[in-house]
């Protein structure tokens, strides 16, 4: 299978042609520099992303930002969000604190990252 | 300025800090810690931390922290500083005025009127965004039109969301990210329209915002009608020639009932020009040396306010030595040397510093900043003095997205010749 | 005896407080959320001294007799009022007759002080103007105000003397019956003894369902550009164009807050609730503006805006009782110089109604509400007192136009308050600069919000379907209720 994608390691935003087989990268081309090659294998063999949202908190007029503690799989960001989305939060929340556990069963933590009294 | 009966409520303070986002605050830390004791900052927000409160995203602290934080989080580093530094923040409170003086007038709700005679003030107050009526686009003027950033404050500070669907005016990266915002609270963005042949955003915004979701990026674009009674119905979009004209019979039409707008940023200087600084035509911020020290003698400026920035780390560092710069001021700590100009060359604008000073004695390293004029590939940016080279450095790219940062060391400045230092970009 | 003013615009509002002089049960019907919502916020702000209008006219009548009670009228109730002047350029020499003859126009008119000037002197007086220009009418007597700030004062100066105003209350008919009229409005049916019909635009269709001698009203469509305050005004006069081969010419104008007006472009249109901006339009008043202002930079652009104006194909002003409907009075056709007009329109048609129904004279009219100084226009220590008494001063929520909290909320708690964001913009200023409410809007409908008592995502930008917010962050991403 042939893929196309940019790699986002610079502002050059080299077009890479990636080639894989059987779950494998085998080829890829277009890069300008070592980073090009190496941002191929993750992005099309395991891709992942830091999701962050604004959840609403119980009894004030002001939502908490979380953010998952490391990068969970792309293709799991809309489920996760919609976990996300059911959750209500009660103050206080502080910085740092786990609001949820365990995303959608990625092993990852959500966290705050700002404190609501 | 001020009439006898109020000159007697004049508060003397060494060091004042106009603005506690991220560069307000850095100025503060550095100013403390030079050993400035009566320093204060005066925020108009209710809280520090300035716009980062609502760049919930993460990304930021990469070369500051060499980790990636959020923006609340980047910003709670530097609160948590000025905190332990017992460095006074005075929130809610607006700066009304400032003289060349250095006489400033405030207002707060707890407070009410405040008058300051500052030894040095540091002015960080940041940038706002380029609005609709400076774009001239016809059409209605119904609700449902916002800049990015405003339409970021309802959602990730105020828990709304601005509309349902979505088209974002403008690629820069607050364009971009809100793209992916609204996106993942529920709302559908229909496309991404840049009248530039290339994104003013980050290619990891574009990857990550856009492609991600499978939202066009349309470059040479253009919205040409706004429509909707009440609330904003649909827009109209157009290519664009190389003039930036819409190309007739290109038009496309959207239904949406929100325009974002992401069209551009502007230094917030009204203070500043009060103060009767020079300014740039150029970045729309003072002129300042290498010192970050404007045109007014003790007055420094920092930050998005001086020019606007690409990465927060960026402006942390310029205003941690813009705040040093001011506590050397009010110290008394004279420099001697002779200034020279710098100038925008070829494919370069905005260069800051303006000025520089060749010192006698001990120099120090000098950061120069720039925005490249277009995307200029495999390039080579050069600065001379009175003929001579006296800097070389080549790079893969330069794109007006990203600013570009070179390092003058002592013995480069040392050889400066003439009055007039150019930065030029080779092709 | 119950009187129904349709319409609140400066016309319907005006006649609103000239009225309110009177013993009657008064009640003011607005189709829009707001007083001041049709030509009456979107115009050039010129009080016109009066030599433009055609001699023996209603318009040449009223437009002088109305400017001359601008500056009393403007004291009494707290709008702002500015003489600066004008001038007419002309800059062909076959335009040089039609200076003559507006200058004739104007003796006719009762204008005082008219005078031709030629270049040099124009230069002098106005060094930014087109060097090519060939001679100028002088305008000394010319004027501005703020249309909407003025028409919100006369809506509070009635108000506090018993007029009702309802907002959203469009009249969709009207008919006469034996003992009175009932008017079909979107609030219900409602009925009075005597009507008086300040539509604006929609005048006409109402005149024609009263009377039977018809009348037809034109939408004329015009767009104007502003220009930000922080740029040294480049004219302090209203220079005007001559009208000439080349279209009726656009005025380049300061504003009272110090901002500069170019415009109206011209445009018959058949939407009468269009006031969309086109590309066309604007670029033939930047084209127009530049024959005035060679060095015009579009840079300092805050916004652009259109306006509707009613023309009636005659061309004059239809002001009195409306034929063939004992009861009915009319303004139709109200369109530049209404603005200048309206107090003398006003005085007229009260005097008019007064005498023809005998209606009594109050014993006592209250003065209209005092209203503080705007915040950035006081002295320092002007603000030192205000912060003092108010601490709400301290907030200032519009950076740009440094708009405080104290003055959001009073806007909103006048007699006819704000009860939107435009509504509070257009009273207070606070989102009318650089900035354009980026910043301050979120506050701006927090604090309206607040005051109101309704919900966030209930507050609109103009009325209407103009919500700012759709809804909750856990709405929009679908949040199952518990």
């Amino acid at each position: 299978m042939e893929r196309q994608i940019t790699c986002i390691n610079c502002p050059v935003g080299c077009r890479l042609q990636v080639t894989i087989e059987e779950g494998q990268v085998t080829k890829v081309e277009g890069q300008s520099c070592k980073r090009g090659e190496t941002y191929a294998h993750q992005e099309c063999i395991a891709p992942a992303r830091m999701v962050t949202a604004a959840v609403p908190v119980a009894d004030r007029s002001v939502p908490v930002s979380v953010k998952t503690r490391t990068p969970i799989p792309k293709e799991e960001i809309f489920n996760c969000m919609k976990q996300l989305s059911q959750l209500t939060l009660n103050a206080p929340v502080h910085m740092g604190d786990v609001v949820l556990a365990d995303l959608c069963g990625t092993g990852v933590d959500v966290i705050a990252t700002k404190t609501v009294e | 300025m001020f009439s006898n009966e109020l000159r007697s409520q004049v508060q003397y303070v060494d060091v004042l800090v106009v603005g506690a986002g991220p560069a307000g605050m850095a100025a503060a830390i550095a100013a403390r810690e030079a050993g400035v004791d009566n320093l204060l900052v005066l925020e108009r927000e209710e809280h520090m931390g300035g716009i980062l409160r609502q760049c919930i995203h993460n990304g930021f602290g990469l070369h500051r922290f060499k980790e990636e934080l959020t923006g609340p989080e980047y910003a709670q580093r530097d609160i948590d500083k000025v905190q332990e530094l017992g460095i006074e923040v005075r929130c809610g409170t607006t700066v009304l005025n400032i003289d060349e003086n250095r006489f400033v007038t405030a207002i707060s709700k707890e407070k009410g009127v405040q008058l300051f005679e500052a030894g040095a003030i540091v002015l960080a107050m940041g940038c706002r965004e380029r609005p609709r009526g400076a774009l001239g686009t016809p059409g209605s003027r119904c609700a449902g039109v916002y800049s990015a950033g405003t339409a970021q404050k309802f959602v990730n500070l105020e828990g709304y969301m601005p509309g349902k669907r979505v088209v974002i005016l403008g690629s820069g990266d607050i364009g971009l990210i809100m793209a992916r915002r609204m996106t993942l609270q529920g709302a559908k963005v229909l496309a991404c329209v840049e009248i530039m042949p290339y994104s003013g955003g980050l290619n990891r915004n574009i990857v990550q915002c856009l492609e991600d979701y499978n939202i066009p990026l349309l470059l040479s674009h253009t919205v040409v009608d706004i429509e909707g009674k009440d609330r904003l119905s649909g827009i109209t979009i157009a290519k664009v020639d190389e003039k930036r004209n819409p190309i007739p019979g290109t038009e496309q039409h959207f239904d949406c009932d929100t325009l974002l707008l992401s069209v551009g940023l502007i230094p917030e200087n009204e203070l500043t020009q009060q103060a009767g600084v020079t300014m740039s035509p150029t970045t729309q911020g003072a002129v300042v040396d290498d010192n970050l020290q404007t045109s007014q003698a003790g007055i420094f400026a920092c930050g998005n306010v001086l020019h606007v920035h690409d990465l927060v780390d960026f402006v942390s560092a310029e205003s941690f030595r813009a705040g040093k710069a001011a506590a050397d001021f009010v110290q008394g700590k004279q420099r001697k040397g002779r200034y020279v100009d710098m100038k925008d060359g070829n494919g370069v604008r905005g260069v800051v510093p303006q000025r520089l000073l060749i010192p006698e004695g001990e120099t120090e390293s000098v950061q120069v900043m720039f925005r490249p004029a277009a995307v200029y590939e495999n390039a080579t940016v050069v600065i001379s003095a009175g003929g001579k080279e006296i800097l070389r450095q080549r790079k893969r790219i330069f794109t007006p997205g990203e600013m570009a940062e070179l390092t003058l060391k002592p013995d480069a400045i040392q050889q400066i010749e003439g009055d007039t230092v150019t930065v030029d970009i080779l092709v | 005896m119950k009187i129904i003013i349709i319409g609140g615009g400066v016309v319907g509002c005006a006649i609103a407080r000239q009225l309110s002089r009177y013993d009657a049960d008064i009640t003011l019907l607005e189709g829009g959320v707001d007083v001041a919502e049709g030509a009456s916020k979107a115009n050039s702000a010129i009080v016109h001294a009066g030599f433009d209008a055609k001699p023996g006219t209603m318009k040449a009548k009223l437009n002088v007799d109305g400017a001359k009670m601008y500056p009393q009228l403007c004291k009494e109730v707290g709008a702002p009022y500015g003489r600066p002047g004008a001038m007419v350029l002309a800059f062909l020499p076959e335009e040089r007759a039609t200076i003559e003859t507006l200058y004739q126009q104007g003796i006719e008119n009762g204008v005082e002080e008219l005078r031709i000037i030629e270049r040099d002197e124009i230069l002098q007086l106005e060094p930014n103007t087109n060097p090519n220009v060939e001679c100028a009418l002088l305008v000394p007597t010319s004027g501005l105000t703020s249309p909407y700030e003025l028409t919100y004062a006369l809506a509070d100066h009635a108000a506090v003397n018993g007029v009702q105003f309802i907002m959203n209350a469009y009249v969709n008919a009207i008919r006469k019956e034996e003992n009175g009229f009932v008017l079909d409005t979107s609030k219900g049916e409602m009925r009075a003894d005597l009507v008086v019909n300040c539509a604006g635009i929609g005048s006409g269709e109402l005149h024609n369902q009263l009377s039977p001698r018809k009348v037809k009203l034109i939408p004329r469509k015009g767009e104007y550009y502003l220009l930000d305050h922080v740029l040294p005004l480049m004219f302090t006069r209203t220079m005007f164009q001559c009208p000439s081969k080349m279209g009726k010419g656009v005025l380049v104008s300061p504003t009272l807050h110090g901002n500069t007006i170019l415009g109206p472009s011209a445009e018959d249109v058949q939407d009468a609730t269009d006031v969309s901006t086109t590309a066309e339009a604007l670029a033939l008043v930047n084209e127009r503006s530049r024959m005035t202002w060679p060095a015009l930079s579009l840079r300092n652009v805050i916004t652009t805006f259109a306006g509707i104006r009613a023309h009636e194909e005659n061309g004059d002003f239809i002001i009195g009782a409306v034929e063939g409907c004992p009861g009915a009075y009319e303004t139709v056709g109200v369109e530049s110089p209404g603005l200048s007009a309206a107090p003398a329109i006003a005085e007229m048609l009260v005097g008019q109604i007064a005498s023809e129904n005998q209606l009594p004279e109050k014993a006592e009219w209250k003065p209209a509400p005092v209203r503080k100084k705007p915040f950035y226009a006081m002295t320092l220590e002007e603000r030192v007192e205000a912060v003092k008494e108010n601490a709400d001063y301290g907030a200032i929520v519009c950076r740009c136009e440094q708009v405080t909290e104290a003055e959001i909320r009073a806007a909103i708690r006048r007699p006819v308050g704000a009860t939107t964001i435009d509504g509070v913009k257009r009273r207070t200023r606070a989102g009318m600069g650089r900035c354009q409410g980026g910043f301050c809007s979120p506050r701006v409908l927090e604090i309206l919000s607040e005051e109101l008592g309704i919900d966030p995502t209930q507050v609109t930008k103009g009325g209407g379907n103009s919500q700012l917010l759709v809804s909750t962050i856990a709405e929009a991403m679908g949040k199952e209720e518990a």
